[in-house]
């Protein structure tokens, strides 16, 4: 069996078992490659019949419009239910204070967002797109990861994990978040989606735009999302995104790679690993990341 | 391309760490960023050299003690194959996530280091990839360098751990002596050892044929989820979703279903919206029957010519990976492939020693990490096929009916006399 057959089955195995397991499940869903990639292994995981979740979205009211353009056609071309709760909300809601100052991201407080949704709708299980090869404390995390009331993982307290067995059972209030492409890497997504004739949001294939340049970084500088500074510079480039979260962390690269095959044979080529190219919050410290899931960060 | 996992295992100080750098640094598979992150760290460290070690190490508990707490995944590919290295801790109190990791390899790779030869965790690693059904292992001989790169070291411990396989049920053991500090024999071939005409470790990796199918006659597929659409399109329409875990299915095979002993003849195999004539080992698809019988998860769908075990009373190797005790009497959740029950542990016939392989009698409870043998009673039937036959329809987990942990692994070995 070809490497990309085996990811594939393991993936619709572990989203089957999402559905066999758990009684309100979600998928969330962002309108990035990873989510996309997802929501086509549930097509395959789960046709012809209906998915036995709704997709959820976790809009900052910082994201790219492309993206959520994407994000709206795909749930309503395949006719799934697509539920957003908006960052926003929380901030009003909560008297959240919203960061400010230089590089300031609402990336963080996704957290309070998704926890309340997981709340409001009783969510036991969400399904996301990480990927192990992304950052060394996902290097860590089990496929099903048990995640406590505040949606906190502490990864001396996971779960053995054997042959392909999941185990999901857990007490009311908790919530397994679940992995289906961690052993997928970069690479491999897009290999798949040239396989597949996948359908992405045109952000991801180079194009010219206006940007901000900023320590070195291209940002958007779309919704005005980002307040141009003295020092930064307005600049028109060819660029492509290799993630598309958070406009306020994800920058562009400058690239001339428009079509699939030249995209994958340029991130063949490229010295720069996905985050350490385009996530500004990843860099604040050895263990960013692993801080922030501890926190109930997805 | 195909895909090979395998598990690296070795005492805390053998190298494993820079062997796993070594071999993402030598096939490229460190990008700058990652490799200045780590330079950055190390001098903070201030340990002089570039720790490819700190690469593996992703908590930040881990970087602090300097050990390995939990399993690691890391990925890799050159031209031939893609890897997924499965990254134990060496560490003696964390028996329990070699356990969990070896579960799912096609080879382990026991590091020894040269200057100490066979040791206590020699033995213990090599037991559980024994137990685990691990079909190929590769002793690699580590710090060279440090023994002159002596071939009578490297004999001497060839010698020692063809003893050691004897008492265990390994079948395939290559010995390749490295230095991953250096690079010998890791990814290129070392110019200090000319009386080595073996393979590079990478070279053996890229090659080795590995068969994941092992029992292509034992087809087994254990139902996950019903779907059913229930449209107006598709009134009718009910196919059972699971993945095909060893053997082949065709269309027009007689089938039973266990363990309610039913049976029907496939009628369809659907992929993705496509028919298919068959279905083999790890493919996940719907298998659409002939007959409305009554199917739901947990099931399970094998050959009729090739039927496993069902029992409510059976023997297994039982790996103890919670902190509290097991005793005798207790009851647990039992999961086999897609099927719970509830069960209770009756007895524990002996407890294997890791060290010696001596087999202890008379023993009432068993402490995490500890390894025996146990007959467990469920509440409803269980089908199942040895282990050592089969590793899907063989491994099984217990699950901690309060807490909700998966609190041990087994093995299953039979039905218990």
């Amino acid at each position: 069996m070809d490497y990309l057959d085996q990811l594939e089955s393991e993936a619709i195995h572990i989203l089957r078992e999402v559905a066999g397991q758990f009684e309100r499940p979600a998928l969330l869903f962002s309108g990035g490659k990873d989510s996309i990639t997802l929501v086509h292994l549930a097509l395959k995981a789960f046709r012809p019949g209906k998915f036995p979740f709704p997709l959820v979205h976790i809009d900052t009211g910082h994201n790219f419009q492309e993206a959520l353009d994407f994000r709206d056609d795909l749930a309503n071309r395949i006719g799934e239910r697509l539920i957003v709760r908006y960052v926003e909300d929380t901030i009003r809601a909560k008297k959240l204070k919203e960061p400010t100052g230089r590089n300031a991201t609402r990336n963080g407080l996704q957290t309070f967002t998704l926890l309340d949704a997981i709340e409001e709708f009783e969510f036991d299980c969400c399904i996301g797109g990480a990927r192990r090869d992304e950052e060394k404390a996902r290097a860590k995390e089990r496929v099903f990861s048990v995640r406590d009331e505040f949606g906190s993982w502490d990864p001396k307290r996971q779960r053995p994990e054997l042959w392909n067995l999941y185990n999901g059972r857990i007490h009311k209030g908790e919530n397994v978040r679940v992995f289906p492409i961690s052993n997928w890497t970069e690479l491999d997504v897009w290999n798949y989606i040239r396989r597949e004739n996948i359908a992405l949001p045109a952000l991801y294939f180079a194009h010219e735009r206006e940007l901000l340049l900023r320590d070195g970084k291209l940002m958007a500088t779309a919704n005005g999302v980002i307040k141009p500074e003295p020092d930064d510079q307005l600049v028109t480039r060819k660029v492509r995104f290799r993630t598309v979260g958070d406009i306020s962390c994800t920058a562009a690269s400058e690239s001339e790679a428009d079509t699939l095959d030249d995209v994958i044979a340029e991130i063949q080529a490229t010295r720069i690993s996905e985050r350490g190219e385009t996530r500004m919050d990843d860099q604040l410290s050895e263990a960013a990341m692993e801080d922030r899931k501890k926190g109930g960060y997805f | 391309m195909d895909l090979l996992r395998f598990i690296t295992c070795g005492s805390v100080d053998d190298g494993k760490s820079t062997l796993i750098g070594r071999l993402l640094y030598d096939s490229k598979s460190i990008l700058a960023d990652q490799l200045e992150a780590i330079e950055r760290a190390s001098k903070t460290r201030d340990n002089g050299e570039v720790d490819l070690a700190l690469l593996t190490d992703g908590l930040r508990s881990e970087r602090e003690q300097g050990i390995t707490i939990d399993v690691a995944y890391r990925y890799f590919q050159t031209p031939k194959r893609k890897f997924i290295i499965v990254d134990a801790p060496g560490h003696i109190q964390y028996t329990r996530n070699m356990v969990t990791g070896a579960s799912n390899c096609q080879l382990a790779i026991v590091l020894i280091d040269a200057r100490h030869g066979v040791v206590e965790q020699t033995r213990r690693h090599s037991l559980i990839a024994s137990l685990l059904g691990i079909p190929q292992i590769v002793v690699a001989v580590n710090k060279m360098d440090l023994v002159g790169y002596s071939q009578d070291v490297f004999s001497d411990i060839c010698i020692q751990y063809a003893e050691l396989a004897k008492k265990l049920n390994v079948s395939a053991v290559t010995y390749i002596p490295i230095s991953a500090l250096n690079g010998d024999n890791v990814v290129d071939e070392s110019k200090n050892m000319p009386w080595y005409d073996g393979p590079t470790l990478l070279h053996y990796l890229e090659t080795i044929v590995i068969s994941d199918d092992v029992n292509p006659a034992q087809g087994r597929f254990p139902v996950q989820y019903v779907i059913r659409p229930q449209t107006a399109e598709l009134p009718d329409y009910r196919g059972y979703a699971g993945k095909v875990t060893s053997g082949t299915f065709r269309v027009g095979d007689a089938i039973t279903v266990l363990p309610s002993g039913e049976t029907s003849v496939i009628d369809g195999i659907e992929l993705a919206g496509q028919s298919l004539q068959e279905a083999g080992a790890s493919q996940s698809v719907i298998l659409h029957l002939a007959d409305d019988v009554d199917i739901s998860r947990g099931d399970l769908i094998v050959r009729t010519d090739n039927q496993p075990v069902t029992s409510q009373t059976i023997e297994a190797m039982l790996c103890w990976m919670d902190t509290k005790p097991l005793s005798v009497g207790s009851k647990y959740v039992l999961q086999v492939g897609t099927a719970r029950t509830r069960c209770s542990v009756r007895q524990i016939a002996y407890q294997l020693n890791v060290d010696t392989y001596d087999h202890t009698e008379d023993v009432d409870s068993l402490k995490l990490n500890d390894l025996a043998n146990v007959v467990l009673r469920t509440a409803q039937p269980i089908s199942f096929d040895p282990y050592q036959q089969n590793r899907a329809t063989g491994g099984a987990i217990l699950i901690d009916e309060t807490s909700n942990v998966t609190v041990g692994a087994l093995m299953l070995v039979g039905e218990a006399g």
